[in-house]
């Protein structure tokens, strides 16, 4: 008489862990790996803009150029529709110029005639309570120790619940491909990635120049319209402006706590 | 066995249809071409002291760079780590654009004649942008 049948089965079973075992078990190829952070001292820190507007009322053509740096140095595109007019539905934006009506809609009131009139410069607010990260399903957006409120492009699924829910209108949708509105053989010399259609983007707080101990693009070129730094350091620039000028916030009944600070 | 008019021949029908790409080769089947050697120069070396080609040993790189540099995407992004420190002590920015692409000059004779070989479509470049080619 043969294996009977239960034999069979436990002869098999004890096959099949020896080679799964072995399999687990075999010494693999490992390279020790190692990473380093360019800013171990990212959780200390509390990145924070303050805006004269003044300064930029001034000088209106800063900005322009404030608006310019950004989306140049990050491949924004500049969408336009058929007839080369600027396509607002589709437009992609990480920071441009609005009315203050539009910036501040709780603030407004009919006796601000010269205000009402006057440009506004808008970006990302890098919320300390940011909704977008809250509804992000596949955590894109996620907040860093430091306070910017970043998005991984890699990891967006282009369900735009982020766009609904910001408050500020800081973020914009790809319907299209943004490689069709750029001058592919013009992309700036530090070879930003552009990103692709069906993907949500955002004012990425220049987390690549900061890397480099650099100020934000949209700072620099506002030359001293815009001031970027620490909030936790208290000889800081942002906060010794804040601590002798008045600032508004964008809609702070909202509860976001937002970290751009406009001196009026 | 019952019904063995209808299953044996249906077994056999099955076998040979299943076995079909074996007997349709003859039992010589056709060996897929290796992937060409490119004309143009791979790799141009950017290090000063010329001692590694890249950051680790090329069979370890050719096996493994899909996961380093799925590791590095995350950590840059996600984690504010820009630095590896590989096997043998150097440091190097983890940067695809800047940094690999330094050396590895050309996607089309670097990373394209591979992945089209091994029928793979990774999206690095509808985002990333890509090399101007080795000149």
């Amino acid at each position: 008489m043969g294996v009977n049948r239960r034999d069979f089965l436990k002869l098999a079973g004890l096959s099949a862990a020896a080679g799964a075992g072995f399999e687990l078990l075999r010494p693999g190829q490992a390279v020790a790996q190692k990473y380093l952070s360019s800013q171990p001292d990212l959780a200390k820190k509390r990145w924070a803009m303050v805006i004269d507007m003044k300064k930029f009322w001034a000088k209106p053509d800063r900005l322009e150029a404030a608006v310019h740096a950004c989306h140049q140095a990050h491949n924004v595109p500049h969408v336009v529709d058929k007839n080369k007019k600027p396509d607002h539905k589709h437009e992609i934006k990480w920071i441009w110029t609005d009315t203050f009506p539009h910036v501040f809609p709780s603030q407004v009131h009919d006796q601000l005639v010269k205000f009402k009139k006057m440009p506004f410069i808008a970006m990302c607010n890098h919320c300390d309570n940011p909704p977008c990260v809250r509804v992000c399903p596949t955590r894109a957006t996620f907040r860093r120790e430091d306070g910017v409120v970043m998005m991984d492009f890699h990891r967006c699924i282009g369900c735009r619940f982020c766009m609904a829910g910001c408050p500020y209108g800081s973020r914009s949708f790809n319907w299209q491909d943004p490689r069709k509105f750029l001058n592919l053989k013009k992309l700036p010399p530090t070879n930003f990635p552009t990103r692709e259609k069906g993907v949500v983007e955002k004012c990425n707080g220049c987390a690549e120049r900061l890397a480099e101990g650099k100020p934000p693009y949209c700072a620099e070129a506002s030359k001293g319209a815009m001031t970027f730094g620490n909030m936790n350091d208290p000889g800081s620039g942002v906060r010794r402006l804040l601590a002798k000028r008045y600032s508004l916030r964008r809609k702070p009944g909202l509860g976001t706590m937002p970290h751009v600070f406009y001196l009026v | 066995m019952y019904d063995a008019k209808v299953v044996i021949p249906a077994l056999l029908v099955f076998l040979a249809v299943a076995a079909f790409p074996f007997w349709f080769a003859g039992g010589n089947p056709a060996k897929m071409k290796d992937p060409e050697k490119p004309k143009a120069k791979l790799v141009q070396k950017v290090r000063a002291d010329k001692k590694v080609a890249c950051i680790e040993a090329t069979a370890w790189m050719r096996a493994n760079h899909m996961q380093l540099l799925n590791d590095w995407r995350n950590l840059v992004v996600r984690s504010s780590k820009r630095i590896y420190v590989a096997s043998d002590g150097a440091s190097y920015l983890m940067s695809l654009s800047n940094n690999c692409l330094r050396c590895h000059t050309s996607k089309k004779d670097f990373c394209d004649r591979c992945h089209n070989y091994a029928g793979v479509a990774p999206f690095c470049w509808n985002c990333h942008v890509e090399p101007k080619g080795a000149k």
